[in-house]
């Protein structure tokens, strides 16, 4: 039953944006809708102000990195309806040099929330008044949520005796990073097997 | 006379990181016009430790000890978004012993972030009492935990799939009998606090923010609901067992930091009432967690009898689980708000992207937009009533 609530909202949704919104979703009862990157300022606004969905509060932006596709970045704008007591996520994606339209004219708390995506992601955000780092060191290099950045980073901190100040060092693991594939070879098998590199895709085996 | 008088240009102060009233890591950049606040800026992530990147490379069970350490001291509400958010994926049902003990223990959790946010913030505004007494029965509600879980703060007690063991005999008692009589803690406090000339002149009109705005700027939980709103997804988006317990919620009606208290001290009073139904209607025994042993390990017993269970066993503390590739929102009415997991999985045995909206996010971020034109000393009121914890907002 709920689920007929959403899917009405998305043929409501898909109708009246038409060319804005590309495709939706419904999955474990929740509704992901596809928006165009240039329009989700326009998206987002016939969301939020038309009676029809009320989508009244932005309650989160956050972003998937997906290194592979050719867009490696998926924004996901998490929106709540508390008169139809509906959750909607808006997806847009992008790459690390184009720029997404800031929604912070719509909702004022999109601020900080796309500077966390700027920090973690390097997703730029044209028009947001104040797009600096927010949760990383200040001065740091990268963006650690990228699938690329290692998880132990690239530079430590500590204080210096001598020099009387934080002095950042390359990072020097006292042991290997390790991290252990579990995955057992009968159930999640990735295409590509180690040491099978050069086979052909049809030889590949599949899980 | 007047054309000789120097204009006092606005100066910056900085206030924190470690400062008392800071509430942890804060670093509060404040562009000052004499005494009055005249722009904020929160810089945050000093206790940024990166939740999110090692989710992404521990199993599905290794990663609900993070959760723990986000909003410490509320640990169980945030392994309860997770075990939801997980669980959605998977499809699994948490029996119904389970469902309750986790409402329980959510609401225990409830009454100790409100004690310790409501007398921290009497701190903050000059009252020392409150936060003495309080504490003595938060470490009560904590030895509830230790008994529970083993563990006075860290509990990684909810589990996707239901909660990790049954609650020990005795137990149900005795939070019964101890919550028989907390309604006189609460009016304790009260008088302390409530009728308080002092703790009224620090906190009455300030940091008052309306319905459209709270809505606007993301707040959620009691800052949304001291400004009138009452919305509470307990009631509007029910999980676990909520939708067959009664309660009520309450709203503020002046939308300021005084406010904030009041619903926070009545939330409590529920959350008592809950409490009692929990234990009133929960079943006297049962499974605590889903049967299915490809999600929840076996019990001893079964391992040293079930060559399968040894194998279940063995591969849940290895392997892991596979979680279905798919994506999946779930959010809990933790006790500062809207505490949300979004959990993004490829079909193997760790999150693919495990995004963390914390509830005190949104609400620092206002800071700036509730304190212009105050005081310096109410910018201190309006953080106590914000109830932040840094560990959730840097994550």
């Amino acid at each position: 039953m709920a689920n007929q609530t959403l899917v009405d909202i998305a043929e409501a949704i898909v109708s009246r944006l038409d060319t804005d919104v590309s495709h939706y979703a419904i999955a474990v009862d929740q509704l992901t809708v596809h928006a165009r990157r240039g329009a989700i300022e326009k998206v987002l606004t016939v969301l939020r102000d038309d009676v029809a969905f009320k989508f009244n509060q932005l309650i989160d932006i956050t972003a998937v990195d997906y290194p592979d596709r050719e867009e490696r970045f998926e924004v996901v704008y998490n929106t709540l309806s508390m008169s139809q007591n509906a959750r909607l996520r808006v997806k847009v994606t992008t790459d690390e040099d184009t720029p997404v339209p800031s929604v912070c004219g719509i909702y004022p708390c999109a601020g900080w929330f796309e500077r966390e995506v700027w920090d973690m992601y390097g997703v730029f955000f044209s028009d947001n008044p104040d797009l600096r780092r927010i949760l990383t060191d200040y001065g740091f290099e990268g963006h650690p949520l990228r699938k690329d950045f290692p998880l132990t980073g690239y530079v430590e901190v500590r204080y210096d005796e001598e020099q009387k100040r934080v002095v950042y060092e390359p990072v020097q693991l006292t042991q290997d990073f390790r991290t252990f594939d579990f995955l057992s070879p009968w159930e999640g098998m990735t295409p590509k097997l180690p040491g099978d590199e050069k086979a052909t895709p049809q030889q590949g085996g599949t899980a | 006379m007047a054309e000789t008088e120097s204009q006092i240009k606005p100066y910056t102060m900085n206030f924190g990181p470690q400062h008392p009233a800071a509430h942890g890591v804060l670093r509060l950049v404040l562009e000052m016009d004499g005494e009055v606040v005249s722009r904020a800026d929160p810089h945050i992530g000093l206790l940024h430790r990166g939740t999110e990147k090692l989710i992404e490379y521990k199993t599905y069970l290794q990663a609900v000890p993070y959760f723990d350490r986000l909003d410490y001291v509320s640990p169980m509400c945030q392994e309860h978004a997770y075990a939801l958010a997980v669980e959605s994926l998977l499809g699994i049902e948490v029996p119904e012993r389970g469902q309750y003990i986790r409402v329980l223990f959510a609401e225990i959790t409830r009454i100790l972030n409100h004690l310790l946010n409501l007398t921290t913030f009497a701190l903050d505004v000059g009252a020392t009492t409150p936060s003495l007494w309080s504490f003595e029965e938060r470490e009560i509600m904590m030895e509830f935990y230790e008994r529970v879980s083993g563990a006075r703060l860290h509990s990684a007690y909810f589990r996707p799939g239901g909660v990790h063991q049954d609650m020990p005999s005795g137990l149900a008692d005795d939070i019964g009998e101890y919550f028989e009589t907390f309604d006189k803690h609460i009016d304790d406090l009260e008088t302390l606090l409530t009728d308080n000339r002092i703790f009224k002149q620090r906190t009455v009109d300030i940091g008052v923010v309306g319905a459209d705005d709270a809505i606007a700027w993301g707040f959620t939980g009691p800052m949304l609901r001291a400004s009138g709103i009452p919305w509470d997804l307990r009631k509007a988006q029910p999980y676990d067992v909520y939708d067959r317990i009664d309660f009520d919620i309450p709203i503020g009606k002046t939308d300021d930091c005084y406010a904030r208290y009041l619903v926070r001290v009545e939330e409590m009073r529920q959350s008592v009432r809950i409490i009692r139904q929990c234990l009133e209607q929960m079943p006297r025994t049962g499974p605590v967690k889903t049967t299915n042993n490809k999600v929840a390990p076996p019990t001893r017993g079964d391992m040293k009898r079930s060559m399968e269970a040894l194998i279940h066993h063995f591969k849940l503390y290895t392997e892991g689980y596979h979680v279905p590739a798919g994506e999946s929102y779930a959010a809990v009415e933790a006790p500062k708000g809207e505490f949300g997991v979004f959990l993004v999985s490829d079909g193997t045995n760790k999150p693919y992207r495990c995004r963390i909206r914390a509830p005190g996010f949104p609400h620092l971020q206002a800071m700036d937009f509730m304190t212009r034109g105050h005081l310096l000393a109410d910018s201190v009121a309006i953080i106590g009533a914000m109830d932040i914890v840094f560990g959730e907002i840097d994550r």
